[in-house]
């Protein structure tokens, strides 16, 4: 699927696309920036709470398209300038990792379905 | 008066850069001269005569407590006082500078304060040196033709032509989570214009990355050292210390020593230093206290025609 498809997750606030037909074609959960490093595919959507600037690092350094802050952390505008820098997408919302990645998973599953 | 014609906000980004990062103790003078409270005027002007000095601070033991000038000991002489001992005129109100403050502050001083020089203490309070404006320039001109050097290597390379000879080195400073990234994201960019295949791309930035944190974590500062060849990547991370005390722990993987501040920003938890380790083709550690230096290496392949990449 694309990126402008996690828009329509209603729980989702996008709060920086930066390129909206970014292909996304799995996500990710964690915390620990070296361990999303390690094992995060690229082209995945990444669930975390990790608000800062350094997330963006990680995720461009290992191509992931988009970031999803659970827990209704808040993004600084240091982050979100570096989002725009980068070319990462932001959206943020309430859910926590697990509530947000089965509606990630449900969107895959359903571009799947669609394309078959 | 002699002002240093660097400003300390708007010069050029290199120049910035490097009196943020150059520390006083790096330009300062070591070799000091001093005289004690009850050395005479007299015996001071003959000690600035012989050291070619223009200024003397004034010690008991390693504590500073005040400084005779050039101006001082002219007065002495006008006004018949040059046999008094140095207690009865000396500067007491010193303006001081911390060993450990970059040199822009030194920069700052000299421009707001008249004086030529400005003693130098430690974290303990001890006199470690003395700074001149003269040092500040020496230092710099010593520095900035090194970037221009790079920067001329730099401006030699090829955009998005193949990778051969080229070196870059990037300079990380202790606890800067605010640029931390950026020189992976420069290595990652540079072989990214290289054509290089995205599978060995990712290893060199997971490798690249890792070693930077590891420096803005754990290290008093250092640099990265980005080294391409015509099929090899290298990267250095050399650091200034502390030195880890268990390299055979630390790469293990949940091996860590980080604070509870960096744990939470995800970072600190024993994963850098194995990490770095699988993605590179050798790897190689040596750490003391002056420093540790890790030396990684990865194989360049470029895309393959018929790659099929997910």
């Amino acid at each position: 699927m694309r990126v402008e498809e996690l828009a329509t997750v209603k729980e989702f606030e996008a709060i920086h696309i930066a390129d909206k037909d970014r292909a996304v074609s799995t996500g990710y959960c964690g915390d620990l920036l070296s361990d999303v490093m390690a094992n995060a595919p690229a082209q995945s959507v990444l669930m975390t709470i990790q608000a800062h600037k350094n997330t963006i690092a990680v995720a461009s350094l290992v191509g992931i398209s988009a970031l999803v802050i659970c827990n209704g952390r808040t993004v600084g505008a240091d982050m979100l300038d570096a989002a725009r820098e980068e070319e990462i997408s932001i959206f943020v919302t309430d859910l926590n990792h697990f509530e947000a990645a089965a509606k990630v998973m449900a969107l895959l599953e359903r571009g799947d379905a669609g394309t078959h | 008066m002699q002002e240093i014609p660097i400003n300390t906000v708007t010069s050029a980004n290199v120049v910035l850069e490097l009196i943020y990062r150059l520390k006083i103790k790096d330009v300062m003078t070591t070799t000091l001269v001093t005289a004690t409270k009850e050395t005479s005027l007299r015996q001071i002007q003959e000690i600035m005569r012989r050291e070619k000095i223009t200024g003397l601070p004034i010690v008991m033991g390693k504590r500073l407590i005040g400084l005779v000038s050039m101006d001082d000991i002219i007065q002495a002489l006008d006004e018949g006082y040059i046999e008094d001992q140095a207690q009865e005129h000396m500067s007491r109100n010193l303006i001081i500078l911390e060993d450990d403050m970059p040199i822009s502050f030194a920069i700052n001083y000299f421009d707001r304060y008249r004086y030529h020089r400005f003693p130098v203490l430690n974290k303990h309070k001890e006199l470690v040196g003395m700074i001149t404006n003269r040092d500040i320039t020496n230092a710099l001109l010593i520095e900035i033709n090194r970037e221009v050097e790079e920067l001329e290597k730099r401006s030699r390379r090829v955009e998005g032509g193949i990778l051969s000879q080229e070196m870059y080195t990037y300079y990380i400073m202790k606890n800067d989570f605010e640029n931390a990234g950026h020189a992976s994201t420069e290595i990652k960019k540079r072989l990214k214009s290289a054509s290089v295949a995205p599978q060995i791309i990712r290893r060199a930035a997971i490798a690249s990355y890792e070693l930077e944190m590891n420096i803005v974590v754990h290290s008093d500062g250092g640099q990265l050292i980005a080294e391409y060849g015509e099929d090899t990547l290298t990267i250095t991370a050399k650091d200034s210390g502390p030195g880890i005390e268990d390299v055979d722990a630390a790469l293990e993987a949940g091996y860590s020593t980080a604070s509870e501040w960096i744990r939470s920003l995800g970072f600190g938890a024993g994963m850098g230093l194995p990490n770095a380790r699988s993605v590179a083709d050798t790897f190689h550690i040596t750490s003391s206290p002056e420093g540790t230096t890790v030396e990684v290496s990865i194989t360049l392949r470029a895309v393959e025609e018929h790659t099929d990449e997910s």
